[in-house]
């Protein structure tokens, strides 16, 4: 280091050779801390839970025989299993539809208003904010129930809401909608604020009218968003537990029971971990298909960003 | 765009306006239900105001001193998860975005396949996995397992391969090392995108429910969604002002923190939320 002064030419290859070697250093030390927790919790319970979907072992943690695919043989032929899962796709679809359209009608709604802007995004967003505790409790105590609860009061209905198995559904389902379409509704916002005005302008020089521009520009420059969205929202839907088991607690009658409140149920109040495993591996396939689709849209995306 | 006001334009704001009354009418009546004597709650016909405003509702429930506790523990647990899972994903995603290791790829792709697994179908083996570790009704076992988030990682390595290399290289240059360039030039330089996540992080994990129920037994170490859920309809009976005073102070927080934060908040929100765009 005597030399630092009189010669870059000399310390011009050490020091590339240095910004090169400076470049590929410590690469593993900086991924290893949160390895060792993914790998822990996460990769090791994925692993754990398909071995323990092939025991009999129970919450105790003994028992723990190997079973072969007998978990799965009785969870094929259980009918609280396909209600549970029927369950489970009918809350999907009743609730990605309303959420995903509403969710863009309330975007477009708001982004084309020009006045307090913040006043409708807390209004329409504000619910998403809440745990999903707080949101159950409140619509459970003082909303649905049927004498002086706020819907009947306010409508002038009847109706059971939560406890009529022909309602109990559909009432999850509003509560959801009002809870989580905020979410929805603010990625539809970002989406639109990212449209080019230019295209606007344009078509309003060649004369079109508000609809047009919706049909033609809005709508299309909305598409990729649209789709991530869907999955976005069937991923969630797919995995509702909250709302259901602390409104209805998956009544009446099993009509609102979803597939996790099934594994949770047979897993922590009947103690059959190993079933539960394997109750739980049957949403799993489901989730990882839809799932791949997401991951799908997210590469797009970064490829058609970069 | 035109300034004028439109006929359109009062439309547009009447819907609005409609929909927004709506929205906020369930939040609105919880407020109104707390702010009511015990006995004037499930008065008929209905009445948004009980014949005095009060707050003894709020005095009892902080009183009982429950709804703090779980506070607290819900803002220490959603802090920490934060910190530890931005700091741990931005220096993993740094890692595979800037430097070159044996099974690098590998490695990221194991990390990229964590997206599809719910944590919502690893309860049993998760929980077993606790027990064993002796972690069950301590705050560890409510925050190690929500730190293990591969779609941060996913949503910053992205982030780190479109930011350009040279400020970097120029700091290597200048003799400074791995570490100081990435603490004292990356991390400083990706503020926008780590507030993005760091807002996104804390609102999923104050408002978990399902996992922190599971390891939680205990009433001193439960968090604000599963204390309220688990002891307040126990206890409360059909004290319902009781009960919308903990509804309310449960959701106040993340609603005040809202209204100070809108702009970063609903950029954070929608940027994790669409994976990173």
């Amino acid at each position: 280091m005597t030399t630092t002064v009189a010669a870059p030419a000399t310390t011009a290859p050490a020091a590339k050779a240095q910004v090169k070697r400076s470049w590929t250093q410590h690469g593993l030390l900086f991924v290893a801390p949160f390895l060792l927790v993914y790998v822990a919790f996460l990769v090791w319970p994925t692993l754990l839970g398909l071995r323990m979907s092939f025991t009999d072992v129970n919450i105790a943690g003994s028992n723990d025989r190997f079973v072969g695919f007998s978990n799965y043989a009785e969870a094929f032929g259980d009918p609280r299993m396909w209600r549970s899962l029927w369950n489970t796709l009918v809350f999907t679809v009743l609730s990605t539809v309303p959420l995903v359209l509403l969710g863009l009608g309330l975007a477009l709604l708001v982004h084309n208003l020009r006045f307090v802007q913040w006043l409708w995004r807390l209004s329409f967003f504000g619910p998403f904010l809440l745990p999903s505790a707080v949101v159950s409790i409140l619509w459970l105590q003082m909303i649905y129930p049927p004498e002086y609860g706020l819907l009947n009061g306010t409508l002038g209905t009847d109706v059971l809401w939560l406890g009529d198995p022909g309602t109990a559904m559909w009432s999850v389902v509003l509560t959801t909608v009002w809870w989580t379409v905020g979410f929805n509704f603010l990625l539809y916002l970002a989406a639109l604020q990212s449209i080019p005005q230019h295209l606007y302008e344009a078509a309003a020089i060649d004369g079109a009218s508000a609809w047009d521009k919706l049909r033609s520009i809005t709508l299309p420059m909305l598409g990729r968003t649209t789709a991530l969205i869907v999955v976005l929202q069937l991923l969630a839907s797919l995995k509702v537990f909250d709302q259901i088991y602390l409104m209805t607690g998956g009544g009446p009658e099993d009509a609102t029971r979803p597939i996790i409140e099934y594994a949770y149920d047979v897993g922590f109040t009947g103690y059959r971990i190993g079933y539960a495993s394997a109750v739980s591996y049957i949403l799993f396939v489901l989730i990882v298909i839809v799932s791949l689709a997401q991951l799908r849209l997210f590469r797009k995306r970064a490829e058609v960003s970069s | 765009m035109t300034k004028r006001f439109s006929v359109s334009q009062l439309v547009l704001l009447v819907v609005a306006s409609v929909l927004a009354v709506i929205w906020i009418a369930p939040i609105a009546w919880a407020v109104a239900t707390s702010l009511k004597p015990e006995d004037e709650t499930t008065k008929l016909p209905l009445e948004w105001f009980g014949s005095t405003v009060t707050l003894d509702a709020y005095e009892l429930v902080l009183g009982t001193g429950g709804i703090i506790t779980w506070a607290v523990n819900s803002t220490v647990t959603a802090v920490i998860v934060t910190f530890l899972t931005v700091l741990f994903s931005a220096m993993a995603a740094y890692g595979f975005a800037r430097t070159q290791f044996k099974g690098q790829r590998a490695l990221l792709g194991l990390i990229l396949a964590g997206i599809m697994v719910p944590p919502q179908v690893l309860i049993a083996p998760l929980f077993a996995e606790m027990v064993a570790l002796g972690l069950v009704d301590t705050w560890w076992a409510i925050i190690l397992p929500q730190v293990a988030a591969p779609l941060i990682v996913f949503i910053l390595y992205k982030f780190f391969q479109d930011v350009p290399p040279e400020l970097e290289q120029a700091a290597f240059v200048d003799g400074a090392g791995r570490w100081r360039v990435f603490f004292t030039i990356v991390l400083p330089l990706s503020r926008p995108v780590l507030a993005a996540v760091s807002i996104f992080t804390f609102i999923t994990t104050w408002n978990n429910f399902l996992w922190p129920f599971l390891v939680s037994t205990d009433p001193n170490t439960m968090t604000l969604p599963v204390g309220l859920a688990n002891v307040v309809q126990g206890t409360f009976g059909l004290r319902y002002a009781q009960i919308m005073a903990s509804v309310v102070l449960a959701g106040l927080p993340l609603m005040v923190v809202f209204v100070l934060f809108q702009r970063q908040i609903v950029r954070g929100v929608a940027h994790t939320g669409l994976g990173g765009q």
